[in-house]
This record gives structure tokens, C-alpha cells and sequence, in this order.
């Protein structure tokens, strides 16, 4: 079974001369412990991609399964709880790691256990052994103000790996760090995506940091320009 | 992990600035509550501590506080021949205006009889009034040493005693003399003022043909004793003896007395409904207007606080928040700045009210009904920054 699975997939804004394809008939499908990269210039559609497959952005046709749940039939399935499916299956990194600023390191991986249900001295301990496997065990207390660009990010990859979800999305998680950070970035998601068995979608436009990477997709326009490349 | 308590921890600098000023506005709203309750507790002070069921006043006047009132001081024996009248007192009122080291100092004069009703109910400090003249009893408000003496009238009174909590409807402190020297405060004229009296009613009593000079001369004297007399009073105060039908005396007074009877309820009602009604009415509007600035600053605070957070916002939806969760952080950050504020308000008030020049009476329904009003402000100011939270976008923590 795959982790992700997407058929068909399309989104386009507006209607008649103002219509804009942000995605055209993309098709993938992406296994679970696999690090895939999705790459192109800006406007290209890998965000759309990302959010869609993100159950953020609904789209205008096509299918998507994720870990065995079709969430996308045509449109989004009715009667699924997106948020539900966000918050147990899914996990995401951002650009510009988006930690919530008046919580401290290990506050900001014990808020998205919380939102699944896990409570107390059991969030506290699963956070905690997350940031310590990610070498941030120092850092526990610290606010995200007083993290480096590249600890603030691993902070962000424990808080997606929190409620051990099947596929991981993230969103320019280098933008914001120097060559070094961000190649450290992309080699620990290389190892947690082994290591978690979680299937990993890396959207970047730098194709330098996608290096070791299991699978890239390259996006043009909207479409899937390229065959999967595998590295 | 509750998210509000954890922000305004973090930032709870900016959240005392915030709760520091909107809790001086409450203390302001509080206070004027206080003063409202002071205004009622000074219009009926006097009657409350005089124990008196009716008032004897003047024929078609509401006296003696609400309006200008006389009585000759022998009322006093007619009104307490009246069946059911257990104890009558003329009682004597005058607003008093003297200067004291350079500085105006305004009190209220009550004069009373020694064993008669309407003295000061208590005494803090001090003595109460022994001796039939020049002795006078003071409130704590006046700031009066026991032993300092004050020149009213023709004459110099000694402070004997201190009491507290005693205020005009104007707010001014009591002061209390026995009822003659108050009589003679308010009523003796001096000897140049007698003289001319004297001089004013033998030339008119020239001019009656039918009295020869020497009459004129004998009977001078005796019309200025007249006219000169101090032997009134504003007011005489009665309790009921047990039993006695309150209807019924005031009746009976009115019809054989010719005075007016008002009893302590309606005497209430006049003081309340009448002389206070503008100053209870603008302390009410201010105290609306007030709040509706609170419930401005709180909204347009709150509002704020969300679009600050717009990012976070977008970031708890996107790793599944439910909305639930979004709008507590909202309530409970309000919730929390409201009562912050209200504990605020609520410690400088109780710090300070003993320190305004008029009465603030902290009156714990007035602060439960204010606690509850702001908490209710809080809730619907929240209301606009939950909206604006639920409709933000969880693809806005997308991007750098």
C-alpha cells in the first residue's frame, strides 16, 4: 500500500478568462519510508500540489489516497474529518518553521501531541525523547527566539513526527537556512523517513539540497514535466 | 496545556501594561459605583442615624434637608402631646462655611438636645457632649483635633468628641452643638443688628397714634425680644411609641398641628428621589459611557492580539487544530485581561476609596454586578477575534 497516492490531480482558480490551471492532471504515488522531492520555479505549482495533498487546498478533480484513507474523490470525500486526518496522519514542515512563538521547544512538540489526545507526563516524555534524538535535548526550555535557524527547524521536524504520521509534507524546509542547515535538514529527513517508515514530500525550488533523495519530481507549469528521476 | 495562559505568560509584561490600564478604567467605573452608594448613604445618614419614624417640618415645604424649614421650638411639646408619639425633639440643620488656617472649611451643623434625639450615633474618639454650651462634636472627616476650639457665630466651641461616617447630601462632614447654641448660631443677630431692630420697631410704633411715648418706650423692648428670638428650630424629629398607627399620627398632625409630617420612608424618597436624582443620573450615564470605552479598548485589544497571532492561528489549523481550540485561546486570553483588569481595579479601589473626599461605599453586589458585566463584555468582545481567527486560512502558514 502506498503511503501516497494521487491520480489525475487538478486545480485551477477562477472561471473563463480569469481561470489560472495551478496543477494539471498530476499523477504520483509515493511509499511509505520513501524521501521524495518535488521541484521547480516559483509559480511552477508545487505548493498547490503540497496543499492539495495536504487536504489545505481542496482541488477541482481528481483522486487522492493517503495511508489507505481516500480523502479526495473529485473533490474532497464528504463526511471526512480533514482535520482529524491532518492532525493523526499527516505532518508538516514549513519555510519558515512557524513554531508558536510563547512556547518553548519541547512546549511546541507537546501541543500537536495534545491535539491528538495525548496528555500529561506521556506527551511530555514523547517530546522530550523526540528533541533528544534530534540533538536538541539542551534546548528543551528554550523559546523559539533564543533557537539557531537550523535547531528552530528540527524543532519543527519533531513536532511533525510527533503523532508518528504516514506521510510528512514539507514546504521549503531549507528556504530559510544556510547550506550547511539545510543540507543537515535534508539528511535527518532522509534518516527519519527510514527510520519512522513515513513517506516524506520535500517541496524546494533549490535542487542542490534535494541530493540522496529517493525520487524527484519535477514540476513545470502546473504539469509533471518529468519522469521521476531516481538519485 | 492551556495556549492562552502559556501566551500571556510569556508576554505577561505587555499583559499587565494592558490589564494595568484597563484596570484603572474599571477602578474608575467602580469607584463611580462607590460614589453613587456613598451619594445614597449621605442623603440618608441623617435619618438613619437619628432613629426618628417622622419628621415634623414646616407646612407645605419638604424640610429641613431637601428645603428651608421653621418651626417655633415649643412645637417639640405639642407634637410629643400627640397619642403615639413616644419622644419628640426639635432638632436644628445649617450648611456652615468657616474659615480655618487660611482654608475654607465647610461642615454640616446639627443641634440637638442633650437627652433628645438626632446626636452623633457614635463617638471614635473622645467625648460626647456634656455641657449645654460651647462643646462641639465633630466627624473624623473634618480633620479636627479633640481640644481644637472653632469660631462659629459670636462664640468659640471646643471640639470634645469625634464621630465618623456622618455626611451631608452635599457630602459636607456633621458637626454637632446642642440645640441652643445652634440656635444661636443660626438665629442670634449681633448688638449692633439688635440696636437697629430696636431703632426699626420704635419708629414704627410712632406712628400708631393710639400709643403714647411711654408706651412706646415699655413695649419696644419686649417686640425686639420677639423679633430677635432664637427659639426655633428647623425640625422636629419624633419616634412612635409601639403599636401606633404611623398613617394615622401623620394625619392627625397635619390636621390639628398645621405642620407637615413626613415619615422617615418618605423623607427617604425626597432625599433620594429628589435632591440626588441629576448626580445619580450622570454617575450612571458616565459610568455607561465608561464602559462602552472598556468594551472598545477590550474588543480593539483583542483584535489585535489575534491578528498578531494570524500565523499561529493558521499554523494550529494546519496540524489540525479544531476550531474549538482556536476560539478558547481567544475567550480565555479576554477572559483573562478582563479579570486581571477587574482584580486590578478592584485592589486600587479598595486602596484609595477611604482617601476621595466624599464617600465611596464598596457595596459587594455593585462589584459582583460589575464583575459580571465586564466578563460579559469580554465574551462578546472576544467574539469579533474569534471570527477573524476561524476565518483565517490554514495555507497562511504556508510561504516564508
Amino acid at each position: 500500500m502506498h503511503a501516497i497516492e494521487v491520480k489525475g490531480l487538478t486545480k485551477i482558480y477562477g472561471k473563463g478568462h480569469t481561470e489560472v490551471v495551478a496543477l494539471a492532471d498530476a499523477s504520483l504515488t509515493v511509499s511509505p519510508g520513501e524521501l521524495v522531492a518535488v521541484i521547480g520555479p516559483s509559480g511552477s505549482g508545487k505548493t498547490t500540489m503540497l496543499t492539495t495533498i495536504g487536504l489545505i487546498n481542496e482541488p477541482t478533480r481528481g483522486l487522492v489516497i493517503l495511508d489507505g484513507i481516500t480523502v479526495v474523490d473529485g473533490s474532497w470525500v464528504p463526511g471526512l474529518d480533514l482535520k482529524r486526518i491532518r492532525r493523526e496522519r499527516l505532518g508538516f514542515i514549513f519555510q519558515s518553521y512557524n513554531l508558536i512563538p510563547f512556547l518553548t521547544a519541547v512546549e511546541n512538540v507537546i501541543v500537536a501531541l495534545n491535539l491528538n489526545g495525548v496528555r500529561g507526563k506521556e506527551a511530555r516524555m514523547r517530546a522530550v525523547e523526540l528533541l533528544d534524538k534530534l540533538f536538541l535535548g539542551s534546548r528543551l526550555k528554550n523559546y523559539p527566539t533564543e533557537l539557531s535557524g537550523g535547531e528552530a527547524q528540527r524543532v519543527a521536524i519533531a513536532r511533525a513526527l510527533a503523532n508518528r504520521p504516514k506521510v510528512i509534507l514539507a514546504d521549503e524546509p531549507t528556504a530559510a537556512l544556510d547550506t550547511d542547515n539545510g543540507k543537515n535538514v535534508m539528511e535527518l529527513l532522509k534518516k527519519l523517513a527510514v527510520e519512522h517508515n513515513s513517506a516524506i514530500m520535500v517541496v524546494t525550488h533549490d535542487s542542490r539540497m534535494v541530493e540522496g533523495f529517493d525520487r524527484i519530481f519535477e514540476v513545470h507549469d502546473g504539469r509533471i514535466t518529468h519522469e521521476p528521476v531516481r538519485t | 496545556m492551556n495556549l492562552a495562559v502559556r501566551d500571556i505568560l510569556r508576554h505577561r509584561w505587555r499583559f499587565i501594561q494592558t490589564s494595568v490600564g484597563l484596570g484603572l478604567l474599571i477602578a474608575v467605573v467602580m469607584s463611580m459605583g462607590g460614589i453613587y452608594r456613598g451619594l445614597i448613604a449621605d442623603a440618608t445618614v441623617a435619618l438613619t442615624s437619628t432613629g426618628a419614624d417622622l419628621w415634623i417640618v414646616q407646612k407645605d415645604t419638604e424640610g429641613p434637608f431637601a428645603a428651608a424649614s421653621r418651626l417655633p421650638e415649643d412645637a417639640e411639646y405639642r407634637i410629643a402631646a400627640v397619642p403615639g408619639i413616644a419622644q419628640a425633639s426639635g432638632l436644628s440643620f445649617q450648611n456652615m462655611q468657616v474659615s480655618r488656617f487660611g482654608k475654607p472649611l465647610r461642615f454640616f451643623l446639627v443641634g440637638y438636645k442633650l437627652n433628645g434625639l438626632g446626636g452623633p450615633p457614635v463617638i471614635v474618639a473622645g467625648r460626647g457632649i456634656r455641657q449645654q454650651h460651647y462643646e462641639m462634636v465633630v466627624d473624623k472627616a473634618m480633620k479636627i483635633e479633640l481640644g481644637e476650639t472653632l469660631k462659629l457665630g459670636l462664640n468659640h466651641y471646643t471640639v470634645v468628641g469625634i464621630t465618623k461616617g456622618m455626611a451631608s447630601v452635599a457630602g459636607d462632614p456633621f458637626a454637632y452643638v446642642t440645640l441652643a447654641n445652634a440656635q444661636d448660631i443660626q438665629f442670634k443677630t449681633d448688638n449692633d443688628a439688635i440696636r437697629n431692630s430696636r431703632a426699626r420697631i420704635a419708629q414704627k410704633m410712632s406712628q400708631v397714634a393710639t400709643l403714647s411715648p411711654a408706651q412706646i418706650t415699655q413695649l419696644t423692648p419686649l417686640v425686639t425680644e420677639i423679633a430677635v428670638s432664637t427659639h426655633m428650630v428647623n425640625a422636629v424629629a419624633a419616634t412612635l411609641a409601639p403599636g401606633a398607627d404611623l398613617k394615622e399620627i401623620q394625619e392627625s398632625i397635619q390636621r390639628w398641628n398645621h405642620y407637615r409630617a413626613i415619615s422617615t420612608a418618605e423623607q427617604e424618597k425626597i432625599l433620594t428621589s429628589g435632591m440626588i436624582q441629576k448626580s445619580k443620573m450622570q454617575l450612571g450615564l458616565f459610568r455607561i459611557i465608561l464602559l462602552t470605552i472598556s468594551a472598545v479598548i477590550i474588543t480593539l485589544i483583542i483584535y489585535t492580539m489575534t491578528m498578531e497571532k494570524t500565523r499561529v492561528i493558521a499554523t494550529l489549523k494546519l496540524i489540525g487544530s479544531p476550531n474549538k481550540v482556536v476560539a478558547a485561546l481567544i475567550l480565555q486570553q479576554s477572559l483573562l485581561i478582563g479579570l486581571i483588569a477587574y482584580v486590578i481595579g478592584y485592589v486600587i479601589v479598595s486602596a484609595t476609596y477611604d482617601k476621595f473626599p466624599r464617600r465611596v461605599e464598596l457595596v459587594a453586589f455593585d462589584l459582583e454586578a460589575l464583575f459580571a458585566i465586564v466578563m460579559i463584555i469580554c465574551v462578546l468582545s472576544s467574539l469579533i477575534g474569534v471570527r477573524k481567527a476561524l476565518k483565517v486560512d490554514a495555507s497562511q502558514a504556508l510561504g516564508g
